[in-house]
């Protein structure tokens, strides 16, 4: 499809405005803690992937579920929630203007509070007294602090949204009447979806485990607990990828030299994310006794609108990777393909990511089938799932933004020398997951069970065999775990690079210009109040009734059990 | 806004399979009643001994079905071992005395959630004699690894 009106002369001649250095710093820190938890993140990854390999015994002093608890909470939650909020910091002040002083201290302020939170919750880890998961599923209990350290966290990335949309709505009242720069409207979608979705994580750390944690209440309501747990937890993953879907339709146009063909489009999409990923919690609960087949149907139906948006995502990407080949003289049916930039880190990274999310989306699919979903619930088919989505799309993504995000923040430039390694950090980290996710996969529908120490079931034959096939074993996994690990390794070496060692220099905010469709933005589009209104209806079409009967008809609660995660 | 002619056809493939396959489930679910397992009966996970989990294990329903009732518990199952003649069908009824547990057979369908409090359901039946493994794949604790039963197939 032809675009005639791409002109590129356009905006490449304006010069950059560069953000304010202040809003650098701040973005500058949230990317350093994310990438220190990165680092700590992916060794525990490594010790987990050896261990259950039989490949190395664990010291006495460090349980296997000790570091899978830390694994989590420091890539699930630390990384990506960090590098998240120093992307949104930064592209706020790129492009809705510096933020004013009082913000920018609110914005201070949610980082000590998350920060706060972070290290009493890593703490309670390190003691293992905390040794439940990063989703600490009731009646295991762990030591209140741990709690208490998760609810600042939460409540300290509420504070930093609130001043990323404070950032927007002010750019709004300055500017009536017009459609809102894309980025603010992205990024207010996802933090808005962040602090519904927060909502029932916090009513259950606050309403039921603290309490309980601390012996003012004697019993805990299990299923409510999950519910309101898978209320946020689905929602979660909608955390990660909007950011990186921002990534792909804000940076990577620019990068390759074009433009988004359509702004509309692109909030539409994102708008559906809002409204559709959060009244489908119940797909992780199929499982469960207590939850009746209907609502947990309706729930899955809910499930799959996301196709819709995502279906919009995929179009609008490729389409703006083949109008921006083809206005650069690629022709044919794919001869555009090669006009595209495959040696800039900044585009290759984010591209892998898609490629892989090809698959990763297919086996999502499966996951949320209803009965299929049997087959794999809880094996390691899971775990290998997550790796490709967030462990691989996200994390590429994220990767291809730090190599422009970390150099511009410190005043840097991103070299030919980290371009390259940039690249081998993608390969690798690409290779490594084909082999330990594809493993995960092939293990989990064999059955093999995920969050499981060492083990062979007293030698079972069936458990035996887990560790004896070709491709699919938890040698395999282990394997791919060393090889990721390397990537892990190289890539906190370029942040390191980036961050503190490359030459000073300008660095550009690849973004994307108006897509020409912007001044027929439909107003609609904008109207925040609507589409919260909207949510709204459908959480509580979605949860009232099975919410109620679970509190009705509850079975008598649960004691606290502190004493199995010693 | 304006949706461009490619467009329109990927979206329209697109919802119009996403329709059919929620159809496929739905009918697969409420018609032949492949339903994922979703049992409502409750107990009180504190006094088992007071309801029918007093006395777990087997008994036989008529010539070829059984119904077996298990507790779940950190860490392993009771009764540790069952036994059927193959060519039996076994209906699980399972719960917990603790924290939230799986019920897991793998290599067949039977895979389903133990929450304290809740009793969970499957049935199996099976066709082929063994040794099978049944699992834990519900994170329990320290010795979440070491949960295990076995079911005897005889032939
Ligand atoms: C060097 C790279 C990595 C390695 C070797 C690795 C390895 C593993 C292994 C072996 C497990 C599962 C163990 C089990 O279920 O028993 C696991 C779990 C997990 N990984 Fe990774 N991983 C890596 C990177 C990542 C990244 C980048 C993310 C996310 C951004 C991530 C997120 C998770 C999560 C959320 C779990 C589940 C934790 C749980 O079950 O509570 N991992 N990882
Ligand atoms: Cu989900
Ligand atoms: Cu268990």
């Amino acid at each position: 499809m032809k675009q005639s009106n791409l002109a590129l002369q356009d905006y490449t001649e304006i010069p950059e405005v560069q953000i304010s250095p202040k809003d650098g710093k701040l973005a500058f820190v949230h990317i350093s803690v994310a990438f220190f938890a990165f680092l700590l993140g992916i060794l525990g990854g490594l010790l987990q992937g050896l261990a259950r390999g039989g490949m190395i015994q664990l010291p006495s002093w460090l349980g296997y579920y000790q570091i899978l608890t830390a694994h989590g909470v420091l890539l699930a939650l630390v990384f990506t929630t960090y590098i998240i909020f120093g992307f949104f910091f930064a592209g706020m002040s790129k492009t809705h203007g510096a933020f004013s002083d009082g913000l920018r201290k609110l914005a201070w302020i949610s980082f000590f509070i998350t920060t706060i939170g972070t290290v009493m919750a890593a703490t309670m880890i390190l003691a293992n007294e905390a040794s439940v998961l990063y989703t600490f599923y009731a009646p295991l209990q762990a030591h209140f602090i741990y709690y208490i350290g998760l609810t600042l966290f939460i409540v300290g990335t509420w504070v930093a949204g609130a001043t990323i949309m404070a950032h927007y709505f002010k750019w709004r009242k300055l500017n009536p009447g017009q459609p809102s720069p894309l980025f603010g409207f992205m990024a207010t979608a996802t933090i808005i979806l962040w602090i519904v979705a927060g909502l029932g994580v916090a009513a259950t750390v606050l309403g039921q485990m603290l309490p309980w944690a601390l012996g003012y209440t004697d019993e805990i309501n299990v299923l409510l607990s999950r519910t309101l747990f898978w209320y946020f937890g689905h929602p979660l993953v909608y955390f990660w990828i909007m950011p990186a879907y921002m990534v792909w339709y804000l940076v990577i146009p620019k990068v390759i030299g074009g433009r988004l063909f359509s702004g509309s489009l692109a909030r539409l999409a994102f708008v559906l994310f809002l409204l559709f990923s959060i009244p489908v919690g119940f797909h992780h609960q199929l499982m469960e006794a207590g939850i009746t087949e209907f609502w947990k149907y309706v729930q899955t139906i809910l499930t799959f609108v996301v196709v819709v948006p995502s279906l919009l995502t995929a179009f609008s990407i490729f389409a703006t990777f083949e109008q921006t080949g083809r206005e650069k003289g690629g022709k044919g049916l794919f001869s555009w393909l090669k006009k595209l930039p495959w040696g800039d880190v900044r585009f290759f990274a984010p591209f892998m990511g898609m490629l892989i999310f090809i698959p990763a989306g297919a086996g999502g699919l499966i996951n949320a089938s209803f009965q299929l979903n049997a087959v794999i619930h809880n094996t390691l088919w899971v775990v290998g799932h997550f790796h490709l989505t967030v462990g691989t799309t996200v994390v590429l993504t994220f990767f291809g933004m730090a190599f422009w995000l970390i150099p511009l923040v410190t005043g840097r430039k991103l070299t030919k020398f980290m371009n390259r390694s940039g690249i081998v950090t993608t390969w690798l980290w690409t290779i490594g997951m084909f082999f330990m996710s594809g493993a995960m996969h092939i293990l989990g529908l064999f059955g093999a069970p995920r969050r499981t120490a060492y083990t062979t079931y007293q030698d079972h034959p069936q458990a035996l065999s887990w560790f004896e096939g070709i491709f699919a074993s938890h040698v395999t996994v282990a394997l791919g775990g060393v090889i990721l690990t390397a990537a892990g390794l190289l890539m906190f070496y370029n942040f390191v690079y980036l961050a503190w060692f490359a030459p000073k220099g300008e660095t550009e905010f690849p973004i994307t210009p108006d897509p020409d469709d912007t001044p027929h933005t439909p107003a609609i589009l904008e109207n925040w109040k609507l589409w919260i209104g909207i949510a709204v209806v459908l959480i509580l079409f979605a949860y009232t009734i099975p919410i109620y009967d679970m509190i009705v008809n509850a079975p008598p609660g649960s004691p606290t059990f502190n004493n199995l995660i010693r | 806004m304006h949706l461009h002619k490619y467009e329109k056809i990927w979206l329209i493939f697109g919802i119009g399979s996403l329709v059919l396959f929620l159809a496929v489930l739905g009918v697969a679910a409420f018609a032949f009643g492949q339903q994922p397992p979703s049992h409502m009966a409750k107990v009180d996970a504190q006094n088992l001994e007071e309801s029918v989990f007093s006395e777990p294990g087997l008994d036989q329903i008529n010539e070829d079905t059984y119904r077996a009732r298990i507790v779940a518990m950190a860490f392993g199952y009771d009764p540790g071992t069952i036994e059927v003649p193959v060519g039996s069908t076994v209906i699980f009824e399972v719960t917990s005395s603790d924290v939230v547990h799986s019920f897991t057979i793998p290599g067949t369908n039977v895979n389903m959630m133990i929450t304290p409090g809740h009793v969970n359901m499957a049935e199996y039946t099976f066709d082929e004699p063994g040794e099978y493994l049944v699992l834990c794949n519900e994170y329990c604790g320290t010795g979440h690894h070491y949960m295990q039963m076995k079911i005897e197939v005889t032939p």
